[in-house]
């Protein structure tokens, strides 16, 4: 583990030479720098020599809608009220949808797995519901808008506690076409 | 009602049938829980050549753990056998069956009269009693030698306990892989007892909540396979796919109605879902709950004349009964925490359901007035309880702890014996089938 650690700041920071050098078989467990090796760098050298992000995403593309407005929005246990956050994230998915207005989205309805699954699926269609009307409020047309439910089918967090069960429980945005590549 | 009387009659022969043999026949109890299991000797099946007695055995250990798996019967170990019958049509020696405490002595024979059929003799004898209990003798290809031991553990369980068995069925499922955040669910089927598990669609799409058709060789589901997902119709004998009716808005929640002319389902318009009613030969749907709330789940009584299914329409996820036009529509649970994926028993005295409370999920019966509930499992997840035909037992989903992975379980409606259905890899969503005719 010491070694990778030691290969990765050293890449960052654009010194090679140390791992090329390295002597090490991969199959090592552990590895005990030798008296003579070179010390890593502290961690916080590295950071001012991070790269900048490579490119900006093209207007009216889906990496600009998810990195401009954010494509998904949360909901609290068991609920389809949109909180003050989503709102916010859907006031700014809805200004992208009227700016590139020949773009479709696909609303989809996602459950946590603490309810049953047919219930979930009812759940999950309020859930894309709640959000189509909020954007058809806001002027986008509905008949831009398809909505589907996945239940509690499509986690994105596989692990089962609180934490993930709360990133579940949402209305994923997809723009399905009419988007710059 | 008949059953109480023969309360312990089997406890009882234990005491008095060495001194003086009863007369009454084995008769077996199943209402209550935890009863000492019913000793059976059932050794290998008969044959005159090799392929006759491999045939016999392979059919011998099915029945033995059909029985074995209801829990209501304990297979004596057959190197304590003492009698090795030649000949089934001779009455045994059942001093020599008494006293390895056999109850009762299965006897078969397995004659393959030709390449294309097999024919099984069995005789079931009540070793206490000196009796001939009963005798069957059923024909079949030698590939299905399967069912026909499925048939005779059916026969056995009605004439031991009075009630028609379950073992000749069979249990839709959905077969699952691949990681949590990109699974494959697959419509799968196999034989009650995990055997002959074979995958009915691709897993290209996803599919849910299966459910058996009482009368017709058709399973009933929930597709992503079409843009919208729907209700859909599969035949088994033919593999023949096709969306059910043609809905404005998706379709969920599928389960036929008892003479199987009918589905009743969830549509969801405007992010609403409610309860409608499709008639499969006319296509003619009616709409039967009309409220704000989340209506799902639907399911017949047995007679055909009311619809329990759960409704969030007082604040949380509660369990309510309707009469199939949709009139007279009263809640039936008030307990603590929430109801869902109600059941109606094949026996009409039951509803299962699923019961969250306190972080655990719960599958429990209650009678269908809502009175005499009854907890009977507790896990991370138990959810979506399927009824076998004779009422008697229920496979449902289990995740036994978090990330677990679903798998298919059983339990009693006593509450006893909970069992894992064997499958090959992750499952859920069993639905049982009625007996094979």
């Amino acid at each position: 583990m010491k070694t990778k650690l030691f290969c990765l700041i050293g890449a960052s920071a654009f010194v090679l030479a140390a791992c090329a050098t390295d002597p090490q078989p991969t199959s090592s467990r552990t590895v005990t720098p030798t008296s003579t090796a070179p010390q890593p760098r502290p961690v916080t050298s590295v950071r001012s020599q991070v790269t900048p992000p490579l490119y900006v995403a093209k207007p009216g593309s889906v990496e600009e809608f998810s990195t401009s407005a954010g494509d998904r929005i949360y909901f609290a246990y068991n609920s389809y009220t949109l909180s003050a956050e989503a709102r916010a994230t859907l006031s700014k998915q809805a200004a992208w949808l009227n700016s590139y207005p020949r773009t479709r989205a696909l609303l989809a309805g996602n459950c946590d797995e603490r309810g049953t699954r047919e219930y979930n699926l009812a759940l999950g269609a309020r859930r894309a519901s709640a959000v189509k009307e909020y954007l058809v409020n806001l002027g986008v047309d509905p008949s831009r808008m398809t909505t589907i439910s996945y239940g509690k089918e499509r986690p994105i967090d596989p692990r089962s506690m609180g934490e993930a069960w709360s990133i579940n429980r949402n209305t994923h945005t997809a723009i399905v076409s009419g988007a710059s590549s | 009602m008949k059953l109480r009387l023969f309360f312990s009659l089997v406890t009882m022969w234990v005491m008095i049938g060495f001194a003086v043999p009863a007369k009454a026949e084995l008769e077996i109890d199943i209402t209550r829980g935890h009863l000492e299991p019913t000793p059976l000797a059932i050794p290998a099946f008969t044959g005159s050549s090799a392929p006759e007695r491999e045939i016999g055995e392979l059919i011998a250990n099915v029945i033995r753990a059909d029985l074995e798996r209801s829990g209501l019967f304990k297979v004596l170990d057959q190197a304590s056998y003492i009698e090795q019958q030649t000949n089934i049509d001779i009455q045994p020696r059942f001093a020599d069956w008494r006293v390895i405490r056999a109850d009762a002595l299965l006897a078969g024979r397995v004659v393959i009269e030709n390449e294309n059929r097999v024919r099984v003799d069995m005789r079931l004898w009540d070793v206490f009693a000196e009796t001939h209990l009963f005798g069957q003798q059923m024909g079949t290809t030698p590939e299905n030698w399967r069912r026909i031991a499925h048939k005779i553990a059916d026969s056995i369980y009605q004439k031991l306990t009075g009630e028609s068995g379950y073992f000749d069925t069979r249990v839709v499922f959905i077969a699952e892989s691949g990681p949590k955040i990109n699974r494959t669910k697959r419509l799968a089927i196999m034989d009650q007892d995990g055997a002959n598990p074979t995958f009915l669609t691709p897993g290209s799409y996803t599919v849910l909540t299966p459910r058996f058709s009482p009368t017709t060789q058709q399973i009933t589901y929930l597709s992503y396979a079409t843009q919208v997902p729907s209700v859909f119709l599969f035949n088994i004998e033919t593999g023949r796919q096709e969306v059910l009716g043609d809905f404005p808005g998706m379709t969920f929640a599928p389960r036929f109605s008892p003479d199987g002319k009918k589905v009743i389902m969830s549509l969801v318009r405007a992010g609403n879902s409610d309860i409608w009613l499709m008639d499969l030969r006319t296509r003619r749907r009616v709409q039967l709950t009309d409220s704000p709330a989340i209506d799902t789940s639907p399911s017949f009584s047995p007679d055909g004349s009311k619809i329990v299914f759960n409704s969030d329409r007082g604040g949380s996820s509660q369990l309510y009964i309707m009469n199939v036009d949709g009139s007279g529509t009263h809640r039936i649970t008030f307990g603590d925490g929430r109801y869902s994926a109600p059941v109606w028993s094949p026996r009409g005295d039951l509803i299962a359901f699923t019961k969250q409370n306190k972080g655990q999920f719960h599958i429990g019966v209650m009678r269908p007035d809502g009175d005499g509930e009854r907890v009977l499992t507790t896990a991370y997840l138990d959810e979506g309880p399927t009824w076998s035909p004779n009422g008697r037992v229920l496979m449902f989903t289990r995740e036994t702890r978090p990330g677990a992975g679903p798998k298919i379980w059983s339990i009693d409606l006593t509450g006893a014996n909970l069992r894992r259905v064997p499958t090959p890899e992750d499952s859920s969503d069993p639905a049982w089938s009625p007996l094979i005719e």
